[in-house]
């Protein structure tokens, strides 16, 4: 992504704490009518609505209406790093720039912050969450503290991102191509992905093998857990095995739907026999 | 049937988290399973399907115009039905997690359909959107997550009535040993929980050398615990 020319912005306006939660929340919503022609810029155009009220004429002014038209157009990003161009949009609009500028940043942050967040997001931190919760089961950790951390590790980072995102971008306005160069998005995804492989090492065989221990026929059912002898090493070689088929079938089989295939094979093995 | 309205309202502010509000990641299946089970009585249940599900749905990357698995409404049907026909019998998981992940199949579907239904009331409103209407364009949002929530509580509802019986039936006739049952299902969970995290992960530096240092610790833990 290149920066557009532009001349340098004044410093932000401090913007105040009700339009900033207006904001926030409404970048919760940011996908909430996602559709494949204007994919999220409905959601752009919705959550920086409160800013542009400051706009002259306030909400049924010229300026107004002509913003929330832009802001509603094609748009398409990461739905957490979509913060950024919320907070850089609605500055840039308030910081009365050109509108062919704001369309040039519009269209120039679509890509990035698409491929950053879902490199960070999706394949980083989510299944880096997920492991640690597997992990924590693996370790014999009860329902509650499971999903707890989960949730709370999960929305740490999911929060945390979004606010960083407004405030970053908001900042910055027309010049936040420079926030992309954060060390935190341009390295984060490789030091997470060492972290996802560490956890999965460790987490995978634990989780499986406490969900073969029949653990959890717990003392509400009164039923002794069925011993299991050498059916974990043998459970974890097999899906050791099947993995690395899945793998080596990369693109031509999705995991779930060869689950699926199996798991249908078993039941119907099982019932008819 | 008034019993699945709980199911239903939860199912539809998980299928809501998938996509549309606030993707706090209540709809993963570790979450939203062990819901479902709490739900219907037995959260522990629950849990062990969210598992065997979290470790199916590692793969599943909630990516813009993809068509992936919905895993929200899935797992409350999941984790209800783990909890409901009875963790105890040796066929119940593999029942719950097949129904989850074909249930899940069709929340797929039932995502996709709503994206063009979305695509079409935005078209419909774009004269008001290009004249920066404001009323225009959050009627269009609270229209799309109403239209969420309600699909999501219909996709977990029709489950439900669909797997309830046929999860039944299945379970009174199933014949193979508790330990193969169960030994198949975490095996097949397993193995695409490790094809997921090698395509995701593996391009990093030296991370194989971590999968092996997790995997030792893995294994210690097993051996000491």
């Amino acid at each position: 992504m290149t920066a557009p020319s532009i001349a340098p912005l004044p410093p932000a306006p401090p913007l105040s704490w009700r339009t900033w939660a207006a904001m926030f929340a409404r970048l919760l919503a940011v996908q909430g009518a996602w559709n494949y022609e204007l994919m999220l810029g409905t959601g752009i155009g919705f959550a920086a609505e409160p800013a542009l009220r400051s706009l002259p004429g306030g909400p049924t002014g010229e300026a107004y209406h002509a913003a929330l038209a832009r802001q509603s157009r094609y748009f398409n990003a990461h739905p957490y790093l979509a913060a950024v161009a919320v907070g850089a949009l609605a500055r840039a609009e308030l910081a009365g720039q050109p509108p062919a500028q704001i369309e040039r940043l519009r269209t120039a942050m679509c890509g990035p912050l698409g491929s950053v967040g879902d490199r960070l997001v999706w394949a980083g931190w989510l299944p880096c969450c997920s492991l640690t919760a597997l992990l924590a089961y693996g370790l014999g950790a009860g329902a509650v503290t499971v999903v707890a951390l989960f949730l709370v590790l999960y929305n740490a980072g999911h929060i945390g991102l979004r606010a960083w995102g407004l405030r970053v971008g908001w900042r910055n306005g027309l010049r936040v191509a420079a926030v992309l160069a954060n060390p935190v998005l341009r390295q984060g995804p490789q030091y997470i992905a060492r972290a996802v492989m560490l956890l999965a090492g460790a987490a995978i065989p634990l989780a499986m093998r406490r969900a073969l221990a029949g653990v959890h026929l717990a003392s509400s059912l009164n039923v002794v857990p069925t011993p299991v002898g050498r059916t974990p090493v043998v459970t974890l070689l097999a899906a050791a095995v099947l993995g690395a088929a899945l793998v080596w079938l990369h693109g031509r089989v999705e995991g779930w739907r060869g689950a699926a295939l199996i798991l249908a094979a078993l039941i119907i093995f099982s019932v008819v026999r | 049937m008034p019993d699945l309205l709980p199911f239903a309202l939860l199912g539809a502010v998980f299928g809501l988290d998938v996509v549309s509000f606030p993707q706090a990641m209540i709809s993963r299946p570790i979450v939203a399973a062990t819901a479902g089970g709490a739900l219907a009585g037995d959260t522990s249940a629950g849990l062990l399907a969210g598992v065997v599900l979290e470790l199916m749905a590692m793969e599943t990357l909630p990516v813009g115009a993809s068509r992936y698995p919905e895993w929200g409404t899935a797992s409350v049907a999941g984790g209800a039905l783990a909890a409901s026909l009875g963790i105890a019998h040796a066929g119940t998981l593999a029942v719950a997690a097949l129904a989850a992940v074909l249930t899940a199949w069709v929340g797929g579907w039932s995502m996709y359909g709503l994206r063009k239904l979305n695509g079409a009331w935005a078209a419909r409103r774009l004269p008001a959107l290009e004249a920066g209407d404001r009323r225009a364009l959050a009627g269009l949002q609270i229209r799309g997550l109403t239209a969420d929530l309600t699909r999501g509580a219909l996709v977990t509802v029709v489950a439900l009535v669909v797997w309830r019986p046929v999860g039944t039936w299945l379970v009174a006739r199933w014949s193979l040993p508790f330990a193969i049952s169960r030994a198949v299902l975490v095996a097949v969970a397993g193995a695409v929980a490790w094809s997921a995290v090698w395509r995701l992960a593996h391009g990093a530096p030296s991370s194989r050398w971590y999968l092996i240092g997790g995997l030792a610790m893995g294994l210690a833990a097993m051996v000491l615990l």
